[in-house]
């Protein structure tokens, strides 16, 4: 009992405890996951359209970045992207003149992050757009629209409920490889977690707490999603599968 | 770019390499054995065993492997030696390695990813099937080997390539606890010859290469098992 009482004394909010160190771990875990989700997400959706109706060259590029992305360990992008990424914007900014800058923990992890967020994305919503039925943009374009009416009219709210599945799985992807940020040292809720098993020996006890406080952010993303896909799919329980 | 060092530790290269295939086939040959029972048991089991079951896949499918490996390691690994006996027990060696961690680690995660596409594998064979079964009078357990596993297992067989590279993907993570597979090994080289490029993008090739022939292999395997009619 004293021991589990001294315990909670360790997870205090104050400069003794780790309560408050890990409540900011958390918050700079939830804030890459967010970033590099929306990038992500961008790169994604830029990236299907050019896998639809780029020419050669662009869906050959894109071909090479999602195989590639796709092949090599995350660990191994971030380290070659972190690295690379880092000097190859200092060069570019010293050959146009400017002094090199200093990419803060948090901009990189988004970016590398977002751009491995991105290739996964780029499928899914790819697939989503291809699995759209013909019909409905045909009945578009009867309709006299636009391209751009008929995008956000038809495809955007036909596509959402398609790719609803796998962008929630690519959310719970990129909140659990934010972890992956802690190899290269950046503060997040895992190195927070080692930093402090580390220093008060309480091992077991602090990795047991990441763990639950990931797996709360885990079910209630998988309640959020349910949410949406219920929302997003009224009315066509039956079609479509 | 410069290359002067692959000669040089080629050997460790290899060694890295034939570790990171070591990790990841004893990974996924444990974690499918794991899988079947959790997946089996969350269709048609008792609630007594399909709940823990459904705990265990949903706990670590909800937490990074990082953290699941650190516990393990650090966490376990802390613990152990306290435990009165064990140090002259048959197991210490083993306790004291990093390596059956990592496998440990990696074999749970794989389960409970598994597990659950297991689930879905034995709740899609087709009821006709297991009732032609019941019907020419197999017992359960005749039932199970000769018509539901066989049939779940054609399902999985397309899913598994890709959880194969996913695991793959996952190894280099082992690294940190001092498990030197390939990545280990390209991370030692960048401290000791001060290249940061090179190493990387030599062991991203590694990978490439790994990745291709589980592709190709699933695929080889893939054309020789009878399709699953549907």
């Amino acid at each position: 009992m004293d021991a589990f009482l001294a315990f909670l004394n360790i997870l205090k909010f104050s400069d003794m405890g780790w309560g408050d160190n890990l409540f900011y771990g958390l918050l700079a875990t939830l804030q890459i996951a967010f970033g590099a989700y929306f990038l992500g997400t961008a790169i994604g959706f830029s990236g299907a359209l050019g896998k639809i109706n780029g020419g050669p060259v662009t869906r050959f590029l894109l071909g090479t970045y999602t195989t590639l992305v796709r092949a090599v360990p995350e660990l191994v992008l971030i380290l070659l992207l972190y690295y690379a990424g880092s000097a190859l914007l200092n060069e570019l900014l010293m050959s146009l003149g400017y002094k090199p800058i200093d990419i803060s923990g948090l901009v990189a992890g988004i970016v590398v992050l977002g751009v491995v967020q991105g290739a996964y994305s780029t499928e899914v919503i790819r697939g989503a757009l291809q699995a759209i039925p013909r019909g409905q943009l045909e009945a578009g374009r009867a309709f006299g629209m636009s391209r751009f009416t008929l995008f956000r009219r038809i495809t955007i709210p036909a596509m959402i409920p398609l790719a609803l599945p796998g962008m929630s799985n690519l959310w719970l992807i990129v909140t659990k490889d934010t972890a992956l940020l802690a190899v290269v040292g950046f503060q997040e809720l895992t190195l927070t977690t080692r930093v402090a098993a580390g220093t008060t020996r309480y091992y077991l006890e602090f990795f047991l707490i990441a763990a639950a406080i990931y797996l709360t952010v885990t079910l209630i993303s998988n309640l959020g999603f349910k949410w949406l896909e219920r929302r997003s799919t009224r009315g066509m329980t039956s079609l479509g599968h | 770019m410069e290359w002067y060092w692959v000669g040089e530790y080629a050997p460790k290269l290899l060694a890295g390499t034939w570790l990171t295939i070591q990790l990841l086939v004893m990974a996924i040959f444990f974690g499918m054995l794991l899988a079947i029972p959790l997946g089996l048991v969350q269709v048609t089991g008792p609630r007594i065993l399909s709940l823990p079951a459904k705990a265990f896949c949903t706990a670590f499918r909800g937490t990074p492997l990082l953290i699941q490996l650190w516990l393990l390691y650090y966490g376990l690994g802390s613990i152990f030696p306290y435990i009165d006996g064990i140090r002259t027990s048959f197991f210490w060696p083993y306790l004291r390695d990093a390596f059956p961690y990592a496998v440990v680690a990696f074999t749970l995660s794989v389960a409970a990813y598994e597990g659950e596409i297991m689930r879905g594998a034995f709740k899609n064979v087709p009821k006709g099937e297991l009732e032609a079964g019941i019907a020419s009078g197999m017992s359960r357990f005749q039932l199970l080997r000769r018509i539901w596993l066989p049939r779940a297992l054609q399902n999985v067989l397309p899913t598994l390539a890709g959880e194969m590279v996913l695991t793959l993907k996952a190894t280099p993570l082992a690294a940190t606890i001092t498990v030197y597979e390939i990545f280990g090994v390209g991370t030692i080289i960048r401290q000791e010859t001060y290249r940061i490029y090179e190493p990387l993008l030599l062991i991203a090739g590694v990978y490439i290469c790994l990745t291709g022939v589980i592709v190709l292999l699933f695929h080889w395997l893939e054309v020789r098992v009878p399709k699953a009619s549907g």
